[in-house]
């Protein structure tokens, strides 16, 4: 651990705002593209009149 | 099997649909693992830039977003080309699919790019080689997504962006040199084929770490988006309707 606590963790010497932003901004972004492939896949599965909650055990052939 | 055989295989999309099957949940998990273990290390025990402090560590999500940048325009540039010359039905679900998930990088790169400027060089944004040359790499990306949306006919929106796609490609050079054929204030590579980074292991391990889970996260969006497009692009396919089994009526619409 290059910190003395969390309080220094949080500030990044001084650089705290643009770390923090920077991640954040990432995380969000990764969450959404999680959701959207899960969109993507419930979709597809109405498309083909299959029930949602039957997950991938239905796109095994 | 004879690599012609494969060539042709490869084309059809029931054949990847086959062979994928076993993929679509090898990549997710990695990924996610990766990213985490890449990311606390960065941020909490990589050891701070000597003359940066701890703002270069914005360079674990900045340098492989980048690279998924680069990597998805190269991926649909190349499908774009397999669509145009051998009509390949995969190619153009890739081209289809993939154009957000390379926004969504692209913009991200060029978003960590300015919040690590303002502290390094003063500015959130200057117009130079690499940085102009990524925001072209977005306007492409938003040049595909408004192109398929504005003809009607499938096909002919697939070859069109298969046009776009390819003529793009000339742009990844620009991007990647952009850093030895101007002068500028954005350094050079992290990695280089030939030469050991730069920078200490204790800094490029875990950045290495972040960049393979966000290639494995590429990997998994690719299968998965590629098997749910095939499902409904091949929705009134005899092999489609025994694979959804009895529920005939919607799936053949």
């Amino acid at each position: 651990m290059m910190f003395e606590g969390w309080q220094d963790f949080a500030a990044m010497g001084g650089h705290g705002l643009y770390v923090w932003l920077a991640y954040s901004v990432a995380l969000v972004l990764l969450a959404v593209n999680i959701l959207m492939l899960r969109a993507d896949r419930r979709r597809t599965f109405r498309l083909l009149g299959l029930p949602a909650d039957k997950d991938d055990a239905a796109q095994t052939p | 099997m004879r690599p012609k055989e494969l060539w042709h295989r490869l084309g059809s999309p029931k054949w990847f649909y086959r062979i994928s099957g076993p993929w679509r949940l090898v990549f997710l998990a990695p990924a996610l693992l990766l990213l985490a273990v890449g990311t606390v290390w960065g941020l909490a025990f990589a050891p701070p830039d000597y003359q940066q402090g701890n703002s270069f560590r914005i360079i674990y999500v900045h340098v492989p977003a980048a690279m998924l940048a680069q990597s998805v325009y190269l991926l649909l540039g190349v499908a774009g080309a397999l669509l145009l010359v051998w009509r390949m039905k995969l190619a153009g679900l890739v081209l289809q699919t993939m154009v957000g998930f390379g926004m969504g990088a692209t913009a991200l790169a060029l978003f960590t790019g300015a919040v690590w400027g303002k502290p390094t060089w003063g500015a959130w944004w200057v117009f130079d080689g690499r940085t102009t040359s990524t925001l072209v790499l977005l306007f492409l990306y938003f040049g595909l997504h408004a192109l398929r949306r504005a003809i009607a006919d499938p096909t002919a929106a697939g070859r069109a962006c298969a046009l776009l796609a390819v003529v793009g490609l000339v742009n990844i050079p620009i991007i990647k040199y952009s850093v030895n054929w101007w002068t500028t204030l954005h350094q050079g590579a992290t990695f280089k084929l030939m030469e050991a980074p730069a920078m200490p292991p204790e800094m490029w391990v875990p950045l290495l770490v972040n960049v393979a889970g966000a290639y494995c996260l590429l990997a998994a969006n690719l299968v998965a988006k590629l098997r749910n497009a095939i499902l409904r692009e091949e929705r009134a396919t005899q092999w489609v309707r025994s694979l959804v089994g009895g529920n005939q009526p919607e799936a053949a619409r």
